[in-house]
């Protein structure tokens, strides 16, 4: 089964300074090796916190394009990983082994799949 | 048989082992759902069967037999979930189908799985009650004062959120089982708490969800009987529950403790509690349950509510303060300490603790004030504590005290009174 980790970091556009303790990229590659290594990663890769860019298409097919991230959040998603596993308790426990979950938060959330509904 | 008999029967078998088969082939096929469906469906065949062909002697044992076959002939009929039945070929083509009583006892995972905590509060216990305790959904309705379409709802979101995110029905390993059992103790222990002083409504108590828990928990206790916290929170459901034929007058009336008739106690449920307490304590590290049932053992073994063992009371609190931490249980050590050094010395704690939030909207926290205030003489204080815990409360019997001291300190009649 697979599950979605967004990894929520403090958005630097927040207008609050970002907390200490953020994560080292030496942390971040232990866990890349060790959900690598453990052959349950199927993607994943860190985000570009600085340059995003909405696209909103209204109701007459105008499309808005905006700088930045879609809401005025104080957390942004700033990456990510796509993991295959055999249920929830197993995503939780890697979420939980990710670094970015002890800086902001890692949301687990199942793939979609049409044929479950 | 007669017919309505059988059907009596079936109801009863129902009721007392609804939980283990929908444990056992929600574990099998991992799918609560079809689990419901098939024991609902099984249920219905013995219906038709027993008043023709009698009872059969392992009433369960068949039941679970229809079911099982039941689930295989779904899945075989359902495409989506074809691919899965390769999986389960050896297991359905097992020869012997064994019978209830050699069959292992899978109502552990089910707990763990209603009581993840990936649900939401509200639904776990709700699960619980559904699965475990084997209620109706419009009985678990009634029992949180909810109308039946939203408990229907929050019962059948829960259920897709197992499905869909794949909660497992399994029974976390030793390493995870003292992060995940307080979670589960915690649902056991607000459903009691649910039935034994509602949050709203006309009934001081209601006692079919206090029996439910204290159910839950001997279950839970059966399952897991080397775990001393599930010792702990049974022997303190048994041990509160025992005051129930006291706790309310004739007419409806809340009567506190210091006035409730000790001999309305159960003395065998004080008998188990306090067996259940000792091996709840015996050893190193007892936890939170263990120790607020020896609080409640202390109170249950006291002739009179002057004769309590305050200094005794007064010193679990501070075991209790220092494992687990709480406004709430600086709450009650503050009202156990004027037990013991006098209403000054609580006030002086009641009021250090007024700082926290959780606590100013209790309405507990007002009323105690307001009886220490009382109890000093204060009574235009104590009538503004009281007037505050009435703005914070929705049980009626509860109301009915407050307005009742409130009326005894500003009607000017003589409040017979502590103290002073």
């Amino acid at each position: 089964m697979k599950y979605l980790l967004l990894i929520n970091t403090w958005s630097p556009e927040s207008g609050v300074e970002r907390p200490a303790g953020e994560p080292t990229v030496e942390e971040f590659m232990a866990f890349e090796k060790a959900v690598t290594d453990a052959g349950v990663k199927v993607d994943g890769q860190a985000l570009d916190l600085e340059h995003a860019t909405t696209v909103h298409v209204r109701g007459d097919g105008k499309r808005v394009v905006t700088d930045g991230p879609f809401a005025e959040t104080r957390e942004m998603v700033g990456g990510y990983y796509l993991i295959d596993v055999p249920d929830l308790d197993a995503a939780l426990d890697w979420a939980a082994r990710c670094p970015g979950a002890r800086y902001g938060t890692v949301q687990v959330r199942t793939v979609w799949e049409p044929d479950a509904a | 048989m007669s017919g309505e008999g059988a059907a009596g029967s079936v109801e009863a078998v129902f009721r007392e082992d609804r939980g283990r088969l929908l444990a056992l082939l929600a574990a099998r096929f991992g799918d609560l759902d079809l689990a419901e469906e098939v024991v609902s469906d099984a249920m219905e065949t013995a219906l038709e069967r027993w008043p023709v062909d009698g009872v059969p002697d392992r009433p369960p044992a068949w039941l679970l037999t229809v079911a099982r076959r039941k689930a295989l002939d779904r899945i075989r009929r359902d495409r989506v979930q074809a691919a899965r039945l390769a999986a389960l070929r050896v297991e359905a083509d097992r020869a012997a189908e064994p019978g209830f009583d050699d069959i292992p006892d899978e109502r552990l995972r089910l707990f763990f799985t209603c009581c993840h905590p990936a649900l939401p509060v509200e639904a776990r216990t709700a699960l619980m009650l559904r699965f475990l305790a084997g209620l109706t959904t419009p009985e678990v309705a009634r029992a949180f004062l909810v109308p039946t379409a939203t408990m229907a709802q929050r019962i059948v979101r829960a259920k897709r959120k197992i499905r869909d995110a794949r909660i497992p029905f399994r029974v976390p390993g030793p390493e995870e089982l003292p992060g995940r059992l307080p979670g589960v103790l915690r649902a056991v222990y607000l459903v009691f708490t649910e039935g034994y002083a509602a949050s709203s409504g006309d009934g001081l108590m209601r006692p079919g969800l206090a029996d439910e828990a204290v159910r839950l928990a001997r279950i839970l206790d059966g399952l897991l009987p080397g775990e001393r916290e599930v010792k702990g929170l049974l022997a303190l459901l048994v041990l509160t529950d025992a005051r129930r034929a006291a706790r309310v007058d004739a007419a409806g009336n809340q009567v506190l403790l210091e006035d409730q008739d000790r001999t309305l106690w159960d003395a065998g449920l004080i008998a188990e509690g306090r067996r259940l307490v000792v091996a709840a304590l015996t050893g190193p590290g007892a936890g939170p349950y263990a120790v607020q049932a020896a609080i409640a053992a202390l109170h249950d073994e006291a002739v009179s509510f002057d004769d309590t063992d305050w200094p005794q009371i007064v010193a679990l609190y501070d075991v209790l303060l220092r494992i687990e931490p709480s406004p709430l249980v600086a709450l009650n050590r503050a009202v156990a300490v004027a037990m013991r050094d006098g209403p000054k010395a609580g006030l002086v704690l009641l009021d250090d603790l007024s700082g926290a939030a959780e606590l100013r909207r209790y309405h507990l926290f007002h009323a105690a004030r307001a009886d220490l205030l009382s109890r000093l003489g204060r009574r235009a204080e104590a009538a503004d504590a009281y007037r505050a815990a009435l703005a914070l409360t929705g049980n009626e019997p509860e109301r009915a005290t407050f307005q009742r001291k409130l009326t005894a300190l500003t009607g000017g009649s003589r409040e017979p009174g502590r103290g002073l």
